[in-house]
């Protein structure tokens, strides 16, 4: 059954390598539904955090795939119980939607949402969490006018508590054979 | 002109010299004992040949006439020698002509170090003249790739590219080298890499797996070993030998895995595969424990998957993980370097003789030669069969020679039916199918292993692909052997025509050109038949020639290759006519 699976790999980021990266997914016609690239505890290795739908057996192949590639240090498969996940997402409104009285703020209040900042003309709001819940706020605040809205792609936490490093000594020792 | 100063490193003294970057990949190519590489000159890649040319008593460069022929003969070269082959081409077009020789080693496991020009740094992304994006080309179809842009690069780069393409489940690397790189300059100073960070090329092998591996083979009724080129790249062969001596056990190879195991070994059953032997396929589905040694599975091995060795409890010994579990679930699987398995894994088994079981390969055999064999290798009416071309080329060559073949119908022939008793012998487009493959491949196993009988079998179709690779073997005198089986039709397509489209024979018909001409246009002795009184004299004139030499038999123009699993149906149900 495919199912949301979250794939995080390392890798000393190299020119080309998103590519190689992407080119993984694309060629078993895997879709990305979001990518992140951001920096690791670990100094000099960058992380990618990949989610798609796709079976277990599927994620323990493309797993498999990706970290033969050379320039791929490691790479894990997840479900979702498997990590603590977030989204961010900034909505747009007009300044008037943000104005004491406006019922879009008590929507904001009961969602934990906060106003980041208000212009002249405009406020941004901004929510973390899960994507059904940044969901179901822009739903709750489309009556007011939404001009514009981002959400960024996952960023996960795994619970296990082995560490990079230590799959990375692991690594490191096998390959001096 | 080079200058030579020492600077002081902690433990070690390290000489640099002060050269070019165009200067220094060739010096790479030295360092890596690279004493031959195929190309193609052009503007992004004029100053590494400008010292190619100073360095031409080093490094024999073959020039090709198209870039896909440097590829196929580097691949040739590194299959027929065990060496990584080197290819090297311009910027745009040079670059995007590789990449079909490149997919082929892809997936072919094959070591190829390629390395083409580009354009100056500062020009990247502007469409400059002759600029093609061939990292992005390139990247679904190697092992590694890397883009040079400043000289410094060079040698660390080079290192780990030779590193990269022989070592672990081996594969082809691109170097990309920007003109500023080539011409700018450099302290140089080469050391040859043996270890990339994180890349485990031989998995530590897992004991507890190889003793599970050999108590299910000591338990086995009826085991059966299927093997591929893995053998061959980890130089396993003699290992293999031991184990199936020892065991009993009947081994199948894959058309990668061919010449692996002698021909006329006992143990040697024959191909498993879409034109395999019928007793390998149809004893795949009653085998109880199948050991499945460096192959991958690929779908012209297996058929449907669905009914393939349902039954058995499979042992899959790989170096490559990604290839475990990929299509085919372990039982056990041991990962690493098949010949290191083989070697911990001979002395836990029992010894066996399994002679009943392997009665049942010899019924099948029986069946297949009287249903299939007899009348494809020993007609004695009609036009001629690829088959008895085949037998009549191993009554010459003794088994001894390099057989390289295109694709299509002769390839299938080739492989079934020629004699091998040395490994290294079949060199074949296996993975990726490539027409075009056999000429230049041959080209490259001559140079390759310049002592032994090399003979090109190759279609009318294919040969037509890389045909222009004749100049490379006026210019450079290679003594190849070129038989081309003709039968007027791209026979492979046509055959599947006949079976499954009825009949409807679209675009297969060739037209061909005379050949005879063709081939004394280049100054290569050629000779055609077309009656079987002629083959045997034809054959050994053929081999007996000193130098290159082209014969051309004209065959049956609608003869099928058979057995046959077609495509998607179980190997059971393999087809005998
Ligand atoms: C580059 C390429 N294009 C197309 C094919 C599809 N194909 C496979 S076999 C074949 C026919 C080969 O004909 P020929 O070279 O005459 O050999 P024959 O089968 O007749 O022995 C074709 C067209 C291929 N394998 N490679």
């Amino acid at each position: 059954m495919p199912q949301q699976i979250t794939i995080a790999v390392f890798s000393e980021n190299k020119a080309g390598l998103l590519h190689r990266v992407t080119t993984s997914f694309t060629r078993r016609k895997i879709n990305i539904e979001s990518l992140t690239v951001s920096e690791s505890e670990i100094p000099g290795i960058h992380r990618y955090t990949i989610v798609v739908e796709i079976t277990e057996d599927e994620a323990i192949k493309l797993v498999h795939a990706l970290e033969k590639q050379i320039d791929i240090q490691k790479a894990f498969w997840y479900r979702n119980a498997d990590i603590i996940h977030r989204e961010i997402a900034l909505y747009k409104v007009r300044a008037e939607a943000m104005q004491e009285g406006s019922p879009a703020l008590e929507v904001v209040d009961r969602h934990h949402a906060r106003i980041l900042s208000v212009e002249a003309e405009f406020a941004v709001i901004q929510k973390t969490g899960r994507r059904e819940a940044t969901h179901q706020l822009f739903v709750e605040l489309e009556p007011y006018g939404i001009l514009e809205f981002v959400r960024s792609g996952r960023v996960a936490i795994s619970r296990p508590m082995k560490e990079l490093k230590d799959y990375l000594s692991e690594l490191h020792f096998a390959s001096q054979r | 002109m080079s200058t030579s100063t020492e600077p002081k490193t902690e433990n070690s003294t390290v000489t640099t010299e002060r050269i070019t970057g165009s200067e220094a990949v060739v010096r790479c190519l030295l360092a890596e004992g690279v004493d031959l590489i195929f190309g193609y000159p052009g503007g992004a890649i004029m100053p590494v040949y400008d010292e190619l040319y100073k360095y031409r008593e080093e490094i024999h460069h073959v020039l090709v006439r198209h870039e896909q022929g440097a590829t196929h003969a580097a691949q040739g070269y590194a299959r027929a020698s065990g060496r990584v082959g080197a290819c090297i081409a311009t910027s745009g077009p040079g670059a995007t002509n590789l990449i079909t020789g490149i997919a082929d080693a892809m997936i072919d496991s094959t070591p190829i170090v390629c390395i083409t020009g580009q354009v100056p740094k500062h020009l990247l992304g502007s469409d400059a003249f002759q600029e093609t994006d061939v990292m992005g080309i390139s990247i679904p179809v190697t092992k590694w790739s890397f883009q040079i842009t400043s000289p410094e690069e060079i040698p660390s780069v080079f290192a780990k590219a030779f590193f990269v393409a022989k070592s672990g489940r081996p594969g082809p690397v691109l170097i990309d080298i920007t003109k500023n790189a080539q011409f700018g300059e450099l302290d140089f100073s080469y050391e040859k890499c043996d270890r990339v960070k994180s890349y485990v090329p031989r998995p530590v092998v897992d004991l507890e797996r190889v003793q599970e591996a050999a108590d299910l083979i000591n338990n086995a009724k009826k085991p059966y070993v299927l093997f591929g080129q893995g053998v061959i790249l980890s130089e396993a062969e003699r290992e293999l030998k031991a184990f199936v001596e020892k065991t009993g056990i009947p081994a199948a190879w894959t058309i990668m895995g061919l010449s692996a195991m002698d021909t006329d070994h006992p143990l040697n059953v024959g191909m498993l595969g879409m034109h395999g032997n019928y007793g390998p396929n149809v004893m795949i589905n009653e085998c109880d424990v199948m050991i499945a040694i460096g192959m991958r599975f690929d779908d012209r091995v297996t058929g449907n998957l669905e009914k393939f060795a349902k039954q058995a409890k499979v042992i899959h010994v790989e170096i490559d993980r990604a290839e475990i579990d990929k299509n085919v679930k372990t039982e056990v699987a041991v990962l690493g370097d098949a010949k290191e398995v083989l070697n911990l894994l001979t002395p836990m088994v029992n010894a066996n003789q399994h002679e009943q079981w392997r009665q049942a390969f010899r019924d099948c055999d029986a069946k297949e030669y009287e249903k299939v064999i007899r009348n494809e290798c020993e007609p004695t009416t009609g036009m001629m069969t690829m088959g008895e071309v085949i037998k009549n080329l191993n009554k010459h060559t003794n088994g001894e020679a390099i057989i390289v073949t295109d694709v299509g119908q002769h390839q299938m022939v080739a492989c079934r039916y020629s004699d091998f008793k040395q490994s290294k012998s079949n060199i074949t487009s296996g993975g990726l199918g490539t027409m075009g493959f056999g000429v230049p491949a041959a080209i490259g196993a001559k140079l390759g292993a310049p002592q032994r009988q090399v003979v090109a079998v190759v279609g009318d179709g294919g040969i037509q692909m890389t045909i222009e690779e004749f100049g490379v073997i006026l210019q450079t005198d290679v003594h190849v052997k070129i038989l081309l089986l003709n039968n007027e039709f791209l026979g492979m397509v046509r055959q599947w025509q006949q079976l499954f489209f009825d009949k409807r024979y679209s675009a297969t018909e060739m037209i061909n050109p005379d050949f005879q001409l063709i081939a004394q246009a280049y100054k290569i002795t050629a000779n055609k038949i077309d009656q079987r009184d002629e083959l045997d004299a034809a054959v050994k004139q053929m081999l007996e020639h000193e130098g290159p030499y082209f014969l051309e038999v004209m065959v049956g123009k609608e003869n099928n290759v058979f057995p046959m699993v077609p495509a998607g149906a179980a190997v059971a149900d393999i087809r005998l006519e």
